[in-house]
């Protein structure tokens, strides 16, 4: 564990403000004040955190994500105010309200969006890459999906892809147990991911993505090696989603205790805790003080989007094109 | 000025944009050709010559042939421009669209929108179109119509060589992403093209031919057969008014308009097949817009509703002809008369 007792601050800020984030959402949705789909990334926030911790803005870093795509952009520096406001469809969200919750993106820093279109996001992070590559930035574009994408046509040719042009992407295959109700444990033919991650020829290795630490290091490796030139990295983390595949979804499809056993004994965040305050590396003061703050911040944001005005109908044919 | 073809005059256009400006780069299948193989290196210049050399220049680093592979290619193009580059990607031919649509449609389409007007995607996507080869239906569709229907995209079909190489300049420096359509029927055609770089804007209709009797407005190879049929139509004593859009989105309807508004007449001349097509879009938009101006019912002259065929008498009786212009402009003639 190397991580200094400042970045461990950040890591837990960044998996607390996702995971209140998330389940704020998930009351609100619930209120009905919210329009459209929502898919929560609760359970999910060490991958987020232990990935992107890993990313640098000066050197053009990127990140593709995918439906469920609020945990990456908080990682990834999103204003989470603005964030709120988008999801809300009011004025000064981060999408200008064009984009709701799917479409989360801050290409300034490298969001380069969530995609609505399960595996959407996989070539174009082998594009980003092909920036890097062609500008010689040292950059690298991480590629978020989920075990749903890793069946789509569009993953295999990014794998291959980049393979034969040894770009700098780091696949991410967040395999959260469902892609809507199916099992993944069904869906993905041949049965483990890394294998065939390995005949694409890409090295990879699973993670207990509940486990931050674990992500982390397999994420320090990954990028360590794809920034040294070696071409294209994988890791399959694996864990299981708090919530429906949307708010809404009655999840009757799954086994009864599943999520309560998950949130009792496998929960990532009480998994980090007590970790860092029994080695002592943090105290719970320290972390009481983070989550307070998030409290605080994720009140604010609801607030405010709740009060922000909605968009100006004039704003409805705004930027479709740069010009036209 | 100089007689090229139209393959020269794209040629042109990709090495001038290459040399001016090193964030241009090249994707597509075998545009250079031979990578990967033990003999000779940019073998093919693409399937039609056009980038033939610039791989030569410019190198592997610039000019990326692709596996066929065009979700992964086609997207790599998106992503690419987002992040600062701007790629020109081939798909080879726009009947191939499905196995790239979602990059096109749901992705590079919609960033600047869903993004809230962030983001910026300078790409073009070169893709061969129209029938006339005998390639019959999976390499002969004339798809612009699918991709006008898209907001986010510009849609450009360039009618001559020179349009080719104006245009084309025109749609890599521009910072949205452009569908350039490339009949391939047309390669071998020649005309004039000046050696020095110029561009040609968006949304601005050529007006290839002034007449006050009737309009005909023509896409991409469609152009030279209303010519052909407007020349004709002359020596019978028809002055007809031939108008090129050059770009289907944006579209000029003011100059279509403008000149029905002169003539009180329009036959519309379009490859691409009549349902939902762009001989009906304007047909609609003079319905709209121009109703009053009308003296007889607007003509379309399309392809029936059918794939495009093999056999070679078959495919010709598919492709609108001059003689089929001529004889709508006839009858839209006649019906005043």
């Amino acid at each position: 564990m190397s991580l200094d007792k400042d970045q461990l601050l950040d890591a837990y800020r960044c998996m607390r403000t996702i995971r209140m984030f998330e389940e704020r959402l998930h009351d609100e949705f619930a209120t009905g004040k919210i329009p459209g789909f929502v898919h929560l990334y609760a359970g999910e926030e060490a991958s987020a955190a232990g990935v992107i911790r890993h990313l640098h803005a000066d050197k053009k870093d990127t990140v593709g994500s995918t439906h469920r795509g609020h945990g990456h952009s908080i990682a990834i520096g999103c204003d989470i105010k603005a964030m709120m406001k988008e999801i809300y469809g009011r004025e000064g969200g981060l999408c200008n309200a064009k984009g709701g919750s799917m479409h989360i993106a801050d290409v300034s820093i490298g969001m380069l969006g969530a995609n609505g279109i399960v595996g959407g996001g996989t070539s174009l992070s082998c594009g980003a890459a092909l920036t890097a590559k062609v500008k010689k930035t040292g950059g690298v574009a991480v590629s978020f999906f989920g075990d749903g994408a890793f069946n789509q046509g569009m993953t295999l040719e990014a794998m291959n892809f980049a393979r034969v042009y040894n770009l700098p992407v780091l696949f991410v295959l967040e395999d959260n147990g469902y892609a809507e109700s199916t099992s993944s444990d069904w869906s993905i033919g041949g049965g483990d991911p890394v294998q065939r991650a390995a005949g694409f020829g890409l090295k990879g290795e699973k993670v207990d993505g509940r486990d931050f630490f674990a992500v982390d290091r397999a994420a320090a490796d990954a990028i360590a090696a794809i920034r040294n030139g070696e071409g294209p990295r994988f890791i399959h983390v694996e864990f299981l989603r708090y919530y429906g595949h949307f708010e809404g979804d009655a999840t009757t499809y799954r086994p009864k205790d599943e999520v309560s056993n998950e949130r009792k004994y496998r929960d990532p965040l009480n998994i980090f805790r007590s970790r860092v305050v029994q080695g002592d590396l943090l105290s719970e003061d320290a972390l009481n003080q983070i989550d307070d703050e998030v409290a605080k911040l994720i009140d604010e944001a609801v607030d405010e989007a709740r009060n922000a005005p909605k968009p100006d109908l004039s704003t409805l044919s705004t930027d479709v094109y740069v010009s036209y | 000025m100089p007689e090229k073809t139209f393959r020269e005059a794209l040629n042109e256009a990709f090495f001038n944009e290459m040399r001016r400006d090193e964030n241009v780069i090249l994707l597509g299948e075998d545009i250079a050709g031979g990578m990967g193989s033990g003999g000779k290196q940019d073998a093919w210049g693409g399937v039609l010559g056009a980038t033939s050399g610039l791989m030569t220049e410019f190198g592997r680093d610039r000019v990326f042939d692709t596996p066929i592979s065009e979700s992964a290619f086609i997207g790599a193009a998106a992503g690419a421009a987002v992040t600062g580059l701007r790629p020109v990607a081939q798909l080879m031919f726009v009947t191939f669209f499905g196995v790239a649509g979602d990059a096109i449609f749901n992705q590079m389409a919609k960033f600047r929108y869903m993004f809230g007007g962030e983001a910026r995607t300078p790409c073009v996507i070169r893709t061969l179109y129209g029938a006339g080869t005998g390639a019959a239906a999976q390499h002969s569709d004339c798809y612009y119509p699918l991709f006008t229907h898209q907001p986010g995209l510009k849609v450009v079909i360039p009618s001559t060589p020179y349009e080719a190489k104006g245009l084309m300049i025109t749609a890599i420096r521009d910072d949205d992403p452009v569908m350039f359509f490339e009949h391939q029927a047309m390669f071998s055609d020649k005309g004039e093209v000046p050696d020095e770089e110029y561009t040609i804007p968006f949304g601005e209709a050529r007006i290839v031919r002034e007449g006050k009797d009737a309009t005909i407005v023509a896409f991409g190879r469609m152009v030279q057969f209303a010519e052909k049929a407007a020349k004709e139509l002359a020596e019978g004593g028809v002055a007809c008014e031939v108008i090129d859009p050059r770009t289907t989105s944006p579209l000029d309807s003011d100059a279509i308009l403008k000149s029905v508004k002169k003539t009180g007449r329009l036959v519309i001349v379009d490859e691409a097949l009549p349902r939902c097509g762009m001989a009906s879009d304007i047909s609609a938009i003079v319905s709209e817009h121009g109703f009053h101006t009308l003296k007889a019912p607007i003509h379309r002259v399309t392809p029936q509703h059918n794939p495009v065929p093999f056999a070679p008498n078959l495919e010709k009786a598919h492709i609108p002809s001059p003689e089929k212009i001529v004889d709508a402009v006839k009858s839209v003639i006649g019906g005043t008369s």
